[in-house]
């Protein structure tokens, strides 16, 4: 009976944890803190995460446009997709998302974009790579400024903040044009190395017809800085050292991932690849609210039903599975939180059958114990007896449940079929919570009863509704 | 006791009839499509858009906007109000969205953007085969699975080819239905559509299992019984179960069917349909399969022996 008391109180622990976690409130740092990837990080867990159909957005399929049978040059996808992550993170959204998938595409998600139409543009652009003169000024990496070759970069951003399709940067010479030396033509070979004590570098070499006129302005300026831009903005403000003729090297305090960063983007100020959109789904902000508010109140009278179903069918046991059932929602929501896992329209479906094959394991066990009863045994062995002659199905049912799942998930993943995928997760996390929730814990509150209300119980059919 | 898998004549043609509707459809849109089901554009490929408009638009003004376009084949109709218009034709880029995106605001003003899908058809035929694969795959796991489960009792491997005939019965039940709302109302076969399919497998295959398990513990129990009485019997001792886990599921899916959005609406029209024939195969199609194998006979033979044993054991 002890024993009894200590699992219900653990389950109750289990019970408010996961309720905190779930509830839509400020959550500790040090939990944030640990759900983050990286040092310093935090990932904010006061909402789910919702997929683009719930939230509203835009999700573009990008391809390689070259012909099929022709390979891609090596590593030129996931060139594309740094050039692709720096302008998507340009325009000013929660939490863009890119991702390559298979050999030629790559999967962008922009949550909330505005004009989804212009921000295709800009990811499918071609940039442009300058050499520029900063005539002594302090201008530092990410900044944004005009130079002669692009004169009005700094008033197209404003217009494009201003509009709300673009972040804000930081214009430090709002009213100043640099000089450009060089465009990014001039390179011809760009890559991340490491020097003789292990630092990263990056090296380059000129084309031989212009670098004349490279040679000549590096060694007039030695000392100076000569800042490198993309499309306006400040990549790098590496200082000349040695007049440059057909190579140099750019050092600094790189890091391996810095250093191959920067020499894509020098290598490739334009796409490695030209990107062709082949699919593009835009969901309107109202109508993914729409799809929420209505599935949270089909969800509060279908929970409700359910509850009054499952009382007057099985009475006392039908309260406690539902107790159970309360548990096991609010145990999913917090694993969603934790993992995390992105709600989609279809992964709501997956949760639905999940707490259909919850319901499920309750029944088959209540059905088992009636049966029990009906044929003179005690209570407290029916209870037993209903447990354990109903687990083998629950058990059969659910693992078929999670093969299928797990096959659908790799497929899912390998192509592409992100609907298939969203299914399988919710409901394999929730078959093997079922498992816990609806045999476990269901029990150990049916047991937990009996050891304290037992006698009274025993005269009651009312309670057990046989 | 009464006498279920005995009248699987009936049974197999209650299921016939309900898969009927369906093969006839896919022969006909064979022949006239070219396709086994008519497919949404995530399929095919093409544009659907969704606009709410401030005042009440009809679908044909807007249609014809498209049509002077150039894009003749344009399908236009009302979802949830008046106010709100969707359109399907054919797969466009961003260039010529925006130039019909001009013509419509000069004439009907400004709308809200529902929804936008636009899709090269390339993918949209990847993405089916790898499903159906994945569906094909997973049968063909749950199939060993169920064979292993039930190695104890004899020819565990006619049990999973049962519960995989019951869950393509079951399919093949969803695309009847499809079929018939295609005809009266135009759904097409797209991506939830498959999600559907998928949850139906899932219960399917799990109500299969309950009532094989049950076979498999009074096999035991009632040892010499023939299958067909130990069948009978796992039915009726699974009935009850089976009924109330059909009438939760249904609460909750009748609910969302009201109260959800025009999104969820073919979603769960079609769980609805598959579930109900999910619990209908499991009694009526998988267990009388596994009877008549063992009987060796497709249709029940009223033998007089094996009446004969029925009337002299104990029931």
């Amino acid at each position: 009976m002890r024993n009894q008391l200590i699992y219900v109180f653990l389950i109750l622990c289990l019970f408010a944890g996961s309720l905190f976690v779930a509830l839509p409130i400020d959550h500790p740092v040090w939990l944030e803190e640990g759900l983050a990837p990286g040092v310093d990080t935090q990932r904010d867990i006061r909402e789910l995460t919702l997929g683009l159909d719930l939230k509203g957005g835009t999700q573009v399929l990008l391809e390689a446009e070259i012909s099929e049978d022709q390979p891609l040059p090596e590593d030129a996808l996931n060139s594309a997709k740094i050039i692709v992550e720096q302008r998507v993170n340009g325009l000013g959204l929660a939490e863009p998302t890119v991702q390559l998938q298979g050999e030629r595409r790559m999967i962008v998600e922009l949550p909330g974009v505005k004009n989804p139409d212009q921000a295709i543009e800009t990811i499918r652009s071609t940039g442009q790579l300058e050499f520029v003169d900063l005539g002594g000024l302090p201008v530092r990496p990410d900044d944004f400024i005009n130079t002669t070759n692009r004169p009005d970069a700094v008033a197209a951003l404003q217009e494009a903040v201003a509009a709300g399709e673009a972040a804000p940067q930081s214009i430090p010479f709002p009213d100043e044009t640099f000089e450009t030396i060089m465009t990014g033509d001039i390179l011809q070979a760009v890559v991340a190395t490491q020097d003789e004590f292990s630092f990263w570098q990056i090296q380059f070499d000129l084309k031989g017809e212009s670098s004349g006129d490279f040679f000549a302005y590096t060694r007039d300026n030695i000392g100076e800085v000569l800042a490198i831009i993309l499309d306006g903005r400040v990549l790098s403000t590496p200082v000349i050292n040695a007049a440059i003729n057909d190579n140099g090297v750019i050092t600094g305090d790189f890091s391996q991932d810095e250093a191959e960063s920067l020499a894509i983007q020098m290598r490739y100020g334009a796409l490695p690849i030209p990107l062709e959109v082949v699919d593009v789904r835009t969901i309107g902000a109202s109508l993914g609210q729409d799809s929420i508010d209505r599935s949270l109140q089909a969800g509060i009278v279908g929970g409700a039903l359910v509850l009054i179903f499952m009382v007057l069918l099985y009475r006392l046991p039908g309260l406690l599975a539902t107790v159970a059932l309360a548990i096991y929602v609010t145990l999913n929501l917090a694993m969603y939180k934790l993992m995390p896992v992105t709600l989609t329209l279809p992964g709501i479906a997956g949760f639905i059958l999940s707490i259909g094959m919850a319901v499920d394991a309750n029944i088959l066990i209540f059905e088992r114990m009636k049966e029990e009863l009906r044929n003179g045994r005690s209570l407290r062995l029916a209870v037993e007896t209903g447990f354990s002659r109903a687990w083998p199905a629950i058990r059969d049912g659910n693992l078929s449940t999670l093969i299928s799942c797990a096959v659908l998930y790799w497929f899912g993943n390998n192509f592409g079929a992100s609907v298939v995928k969203g299914f399988a997760i919710t409901l394999s996390v929730g078959v093997l919570l079922s498992m816990f929730t609806a045999v476990f814990v269901t029990r150990t509150f049916m047991r937990g009863f009996l050891s304290s209300q037992g006698e009274r119980l025993l005269g009651s059919r009312g309670l057990l509704g046989y | 006791m009464y006498r279920l898998v005995e009248r699987r004549k009936l049974w197999f043609l209650v299921s016939l009839l309900g898969i009927l509707p369906g093969i006839l459809f896919i022969i006909w849109n064979v022949s006239s499509a070219g396709t086994l089901l008519p497919l949404s554009i995530d399929y095919t490929g093409g544009t659907q858009w969704e606009m709410r408009f401030s005042e009440p638009v009809a679908p044909s003004a807007l249609g014809s906007v498209f049509v002077e376009e150039g894009f003749t084949d344009t399908k236009a109709f009302n979802v949830d109000d008046d106010r709100t218009v969707q359109v399907k034709f054919k797969n466009i880029d961003i260039s010529q969205k925006e130039v019909i995106e001009q013509a419509i605001v000069e004439q009907f003003g400004e709308f809200d953007e529902r929804l936008y899908r636009s899709i090269g058809p390339a993918i949209g035929a990847e993405v089916s085969q790898a499903a159906l694969l994945a569906v094909i795959a997973a049968s063909l796991l749950i199939l060993a699975y169920i064979a292993l489960a039930f190695r104890e009792i004899s020819h565990p491997f006619r049990y999973g080819v049962a519960a995989i005939a019951a869950l393509v019965h079951d399919v093949l039940i969803t695309v009847s239905f499809l079929s018939i709302m295609n005809l009266i109302l135009g759904w097409e076969l797209d991506a939830l559509f498959l999600t559907a399919t998928l949850t139906v497998i899932g219960f399917s295959v799990n109500d299969t299992i309950v009532i094989f398990d049950r076979i498999r513990e009074n096999l035991r129990r009632h040892r010499g019984e023939p299958l067909a009485m130990v069948a009978n019997r796992s039915i009726i001792e699974t009935a009850q179960r089976s009924i109330a886990t059909q009438v939760t599921a249904l609460l909750v899916l009748a609910a969302i069917l009201i109260f959800g959005g025009s999104t969820l609406r073919i979603f769960m029209a079609t769980l609805i349909v598959g579930l109900v024939s999910g619990t209908y195969s499991s009694i009526f199609t998988a267990t009388p399969l596994v009877v008549a194998w063992e009987e060796g006979s497709f249709l029940p033979k009223a033998s007089k022996a094996v009446r004969a044993r029925e009337q002299t054991a104990p029931a």
